[in-house]
Formats: structure tokens, C-alpha cells, sequence
């Protein structure tokens, strides 16, 4: 883990267990920005299902690449950027996944429910791997009286 | 806290009991595991008991998907009885709750099934 002003970043393995360490240290790291409960349960879900893509779907398990999870504190706002070493995402290539013909698939919800809970998701090919920064605004914070979740 | 599962029969219907998180790995593999084994043996009522469920990613709405699938195909009937907020959330948010047959009251869905009693 390093620090840097508002910055906690982490580079982890791609194994379940860091998956389960990306979902804590949101959920912590919401919770002490004041967001409400129900905003750190979105994001603390968000976060879960960007490292499942990046450690399964991205980086296939591969002990010789990295996941990065980096969680930064803007003017309020929770902005966390989580790449990885993958062969990268074509955006446009993501089905519907409420599409009658998905409705039944197995899998492809994880990119749905980042946009569901969280305000802002973008999703950017790299080379190598693919960064996707979810974004929540403070007006999901408990002392606000907007919900920000959708 | 991982996933648990605990089987029990009540008026003919397999029922599970299920408590913790369902989540990619060892939650979505032992839900998988535990429908196969009683798919396998001929149970094909099942009703899925979340009440104790705490947590569920978007892997384990999908092994709950493919559990409804499999049972199905197998000309059973999967049910999923007293979903807690959350997951009753992530259902309707994925537009999945009017896809499974989700009952509040155990009595009432183990005589739902078709052939029960």
C-alpha cells in the first residue's frame, strides 16, 4: 500500500483474495469519507465487481500480473481507478445484460451494477490491461441530503 | 463470513438453507455444487432460503440464475423464499425478480409446488 496527500493505492495479486481486500478498503475508505451506508454498499460492490474483471477476466489469475487499486479523495468526491495487465476491454462489446436475450446468462451484470450504484464509470483500453475509474460524488455522503445510489 | 448451506426435506421439497455471501469462488461453488447433488439424487423441488444470506455479488446472482436454469431443465421447479433487502434490491435492479418464483412464507411455498404433500 502507498499514500500519497488524499491517494491509497494498493498493487495486488490476481487472486480472490485481493478481490476481497479492493472490497474492504473501499468500504472502509467510503465509510470515513461519511458517505451513507447505502452509497459504501454500492461502492464497496463496485469496487468488488471491477477487481473480479480484472483479476478474472483481465489478468485470468496470472500470478505474474498486478492488479491496481487506487482510491483518491477529490473536493469530497471518491474517485477509484482499478486496472489491470489484461488483455483489455472493449467497451462496446459489453451486452445489454437486461436485454430479454441476456436476461438468463450467467454472467455480464458486473459493469451494469458499477453504473447502477456508482455516478460516474468510465473504461479505458490500455496497453496492456484496462482502467476502469468509478466515481461517486460527496452527494452520497451521510451529512447530504441527497442519496447519491440510483 | 462464507457461505453455508444446510439441506432439509419438508413435505416432499428439498429446502436450503443458505446463510453468509454468496460471492464468486466458494460461495457460487458450493450453491452450484449443492443444486447438482440434489439434482443428481432426483430432488428437483427446491426452495433456496436466503434469509441468512448477508451479502451477493453479481457472480452469485448468476449461480442463482443458473441453478433456476438447470432445475428447470431438468423439468423440476427452483423457488427462492425470504429474500432480504438487499438481494430482493439486486434482483429487481437486474430485472430478474419476476424470473424466479420468490415466496416470503415457508409453508405456503413448500404446498406452492406442484406435487407437494
Amino acid at each position: 500500500m502507498s499514500m500519497t496527500g488524499n491517494r491509497v493505492s494498493y498493487t495486488l495479486d490476481s487472486t480472490l483474495a485481493s478481490v476481497d481486500k479492493a472490497e474492504e478498503a473501499a468500504r472502509q475508505i467510503a465509510t470515513e469519507a461519511g458517505f451513507a451506508e447505502e452509497a459504501i454498499d454500492g461502492i464497496a460492490m463496485s469496487v468488488r465487481e471491477a477487481a473480479v474483471n480484472a483479476v478474472l477476466h483481465g489478468n485470468a489469475y496470472d500470478p505474474a500480473k498486478k492488479m491496481q487499486v487506487e482510491f483518491d479523495t477529490r473536493n469530497g468526491d471518491l474517485v477509484i481507478t482499478i486496472r489491470d495487465q489484461g488483455g483489455g476491454l472493449e467497451e462496446s462489446q459489453i451486452p445489454d445484460p437486461l436485454a430479454p436475450e441476456n436476461l438468463l446468462k450467467t454472467s455480464g451484470r458486473g459493469i451494469f451494477l458499477m453504473r447502477t450504484f456508482m455516478d460516474e464509470v468510465r473504461i479505458r483500453k490500455t496497453e496492456p490491461g484496462t482502467e476502469v475509474t468509478l466515481i461517486k460524488h460527496a452527494g452520497g455522503r451521510s451529512s447530504g441530503a441527497k442519496e447519491g445510489s440510483k | 463470513m462464507t457461505m453455508k448451506a444446510s439441506t432439509r426435506q419438508v413435505a416432499g421439497i428439498m429446502v436450503v438453507d443458505i446463510s453468509g455471501r454468496i460471492t464468486l469462488g466458494e460461495g457460487s461453488t458450493l450453491l452450484r455444487d449443492t443444486v447438482r447433488d440434489l439434482v443428481s439424487k432426483g430432488h428437483k423441488q427446491i426452495l433456496l432460503n436466503l434469509g441468512d444470506v448477508t451479502y451477493i455479488d453479481s457472480s452469485g446472482i448468476g449461480e442463482l440464475v443458473s441453478a433456476y436454469t438447470s432445475v428447470r431443465n431438468q423439468g423440476g421447479e427452483l423457488k427462492l423464499l425470504n429474500l432480504t433487502k438487499k438481494v430482493h434490491d439486486l434482483l429487481q435492479i437486474t430485472k430478474l425478480y419476476p424470473v424466479f418464483d420468490i415466496k416470503d412464507d415457508e409453508a405456503a411455498a413448500v404446498k406452492s409446488f406442484a406435487t407437494a404433500g
